[in-house]
């Protein structure tokens, strides 16, 4: 995958491009995604993928004036736009699965294929979604993976989590990224989408982990429920990084779509 | 200088092994902890100690406010400041502050604080933090990079509806008012000093810098500490070509006075460990959500004042804790030698004053409160002549007030219709 720019209204955007065939959007969890997901590169093997970081991922220039959910919806089309994508297959992983979800919503005549990992954007009060916010980063490993200790070294890559340049660069990073995601999952990763996937046309796949803790299975059927045709994958063996933890089984199940 | 005798209000019976079994002290304390019955005294006992310090002649009287938090309940300092307008009549009433990005809309702000400068007679002093990352964000919910943009409009709202004498319109990203119009408004024209707690960015030094407002440094980790906080605020001061006047700064100290050094640490010192073992006991997560602080601080390497010592308290002891200056304790002598480095050293005129520490039992607190007030505070007031006369950042009551509680018992006869 390649790491290039493209200008939008509001700043440069920076995204990930690789593969050839048919378009691919990936619209990335709140963690952010890099030139080596192996998502990404299972999924350039059959399709030319375009994968944006919301501003302030990476090196991208932060935005500070996508605020809102309707800010973060309209902003991801002006970059498909932009990137001259028609009628990409839209796939989205955890914070994008919301997102791509929106987009669906907001234009349904413009999505056609939607596949949603693990998405964010309801909320069960029986069953509350952890506060990633106030999540300490080693306790990030049992919370996000299948299996927590693969978990923590795909998470640090070898990384001295002692040395205070890494701290620094960690903290700064952590504060541009989630500061940005928490516009719209802080504090409660809901922001009306329950009210909308109604509007949704196109043909889905839900794509679940399941030993996802950070968001339970049971938000699948609920995904599920309310998007009309809407077929659910599960995938044993994966935590909510599913992307990182079956790669080719999430491409499998993207797949379907044709 | 201006001393100002401040009460945090610690619930003072959170259990030895609160640390072992707790993971905060502030968002998810336990509930079953707090004994409302119990809270019956303490808050009358913390407010008549606040009382107390009104008749030893400290200049103000300070509360502030946190939320689900074991160190602090005072949920609304606005209630308790009420109270201390009514039955204290010559000390300022320092609320530092109220976190105006919580209000909704912050008109109330203006309004309540307006209310405290009539009810006690021009002696509100204003503070307008921006909130701990604990209170604002985790227990309030306001999302943490939108924070200072909604605290930056509620400032201005503020204060147009102070000293605007007429209806306007206020059309904020966040506040949309048709119709702004408080009524009652303050005594204290153009409005009441303004007191900003700061952690260490520029914007606050120069949002301070901008209005005359006073940059205040509410640590509990002590002067010695401060020093770099300070000099940054200095510089900057400097910088923009303004007054050094040290009314433009505000520290708070914790301050415990015995007759000699060794009784300090008999009496004062439980409460001290109290204090920084159980109270700061606040779980890391909650110390700074992503997005609260800008990126141009973290980069400056100021890391949360939350965030505890390499180690933690724990390891702190009475010794470390005096000698780092965390806390200044001891007779009045060693007190007075230090609180003279600390204003000095940080070149500061208004001093909160942290004299009711942790669990401490109204009578050690009055002990050490009229020792300082009679034996350090007169030898320290005339540290900064040259700027005896700067009263910018400070109250001005009116020259004539009533006294509550005047009316006689009954009326002396039925009142006679005007003609």
């Amino acid at each position: 995958m390649e790491l290039k720019t493209v200008q939008t209204r509001h700043v440069p955007v920076r995204y990930l491009e690789g593969g050839a065939g048919p378009d691919l959007v990936f619209l990335h969890g709140a963690g952010g995604v890099t030139a080596d997901d192996p998502l990404l590169a299972a999924l350039a093997k059959t399709h030319h993928v375009v994968a944006p970081l919301i501003p302030g991922y990476g090196d991208s220039e932060e935005c500070g004036e996508i605020r809102d959910m309707l800010d973060f919806t309209l902003h991801t089309w002006d970059v498909v736009e932009a990137l001259g994508c028609k009628d990409p297959i839209l796939v989205g992983h955890s914070m994008g699965g919301m997102i791509a979800a929106e987009m669906a919503a907001v234009q349904p005549n413009d999505v056609s294929r939607l596949a949603l990992i693990a998405p964010a954007g309801l909320w069960d009060d029986d069953h509350p979604i952890a506060d990633l916010f106030s999540t300490m980063p080693y306790e990030m490993p049992a919370l996000l993976f299948h299996d927590p200790e693969a978990g923590a070294a795909m998470m640090t890559a070898g990384r001295d989590v002692e040395d205070p340049n890494f701290l620094q660069t960690y903290l700064v990073a952590n504060a541009r990224q989630l500061g940005m995601a928490g516009r719209i999952l802080f504090p409660v990763p809901e922001r009306g989408l329950a009210g909308r996937l109604y509007r949704i046309k196109a043909k889905t796949v839900l794509i679940w982990g399941d030993s996802d803790k950070l968001i339970p299975p049971v938000y699948a059927h609920a995904f599920k429920k309310s998007v009309a045709g809407a077929e659910l994958v599960s995938i044993p063996e994966a935590g909510h990084m599913i992307t990182l933890e079956q790669p080719q089984a999430v491409a499998e199940a993207i797949g379907r779509l044709g | 200088m201006k001393f100002t005798w401040f009460n945090l209000m610690p619930w003072p019976y959170l259990p030895d092994d609160f640390r072992e079994k707790n993971r905060s002290v502030w968002v998810d304390i336990d509930q079953r902890l707090f004994d409302p019955a119990k809270s019956h005294e303490v808050y009358n006992t913390y407010m008549d100690l606040l009382e107390y310090a009104d008749t030893l002649g400290f200049d103000g009287i300070g509360v502030n406010e946190h939320h689900q938090n074991g160190y602090g309940i005072m949920p609304s300092p606005n209630i308790i400041a009420a109270g201390l307008a009514r039955r204290t009549s010559d000390a300022a009433i320092v609320v530092l502050g109220n976190s105006i990005a919580l209000y909704n809309p912050p008109v109330r702000v203006a309004e309540e604080f307006a209310m405290l400068d009539c009810i006690s007679g021009g002696r509100l002093v204003a503070g307008f933090p921006v909130g701990t990352s604990m209170d604002t964000n985790y227990c309030y919910g306001q999302i943490p990079s939108l924070t200072r943009e909604k605290y930056q409009e509620a400032h201005d709202l503020i204060i147009k509806a102070w000293t605007s004498r007429d209806p306007f319109a206020f059309n904020g990203r966040y506040n949309k008012l048709r119709h702004v119009n408080i009524w009652p408004r303050p005594i204290q024209q153009p409005h009441p000093p303004v007191h900003i707690p700061g952690g260490g960015s520029v914007e606050t030094y120069d949002f301070c810098i901008d209005n005359t407002y006073s940059y205040s440094y509410l640590s509990f980790s002590g002067y010695l500490r401060a020093q770099a906080l300070m000099n940054g605020y200095w510089k900057r001061v400097e910088e923009r070509g303004v007054d050094k006047s040290p009314y433009r700064a505000g520290f708070a100290q914790t301050i415990c006075v015995a007759e000699t050094d060794e009784e300090a640490e008999r009496l004062y010192a439980p409460h001290v460990n109290y204090f920084y073992n159980r109270c700061l006991h606040v779980y890391p997560g909650f110390a700074d959500a992503p997005g609260y602080r800008t990126i141009k601080t973290i980069q400056t390497g100021a890391l949360s004042q939350y965030a505890p010592p390499r180690g933690g308290y724990a390891e702190l002891t009475w010794k470390d804790l005096t000698e780092q200056g965390h806390v200044i304790a001891g007779s009045p002598e060693t007190v007075r030698q230090r609180m003279e480095d600390l204003i000095k050293g940080l070149n500061v005129g208004n001093i909160f004053c942290l004299m009711h520490v942790g669990d401490m039992p109204a009578d050690k607190c009055m002990y050490s409160t009229k020792l300082f007030a009679e034996k350090v505070m007169p030898k320290l007031r005339n540290m900064f002549p040259d700027r005896a006369d700067d009263s910018r950042f400070w109250c001005h009551p009116l020259d004539k007030r009533v006294s509550a509680g005047s009316l006689p018992t009954a009326p002396a006869r039925a009142p006679i219709p005007a003609e």
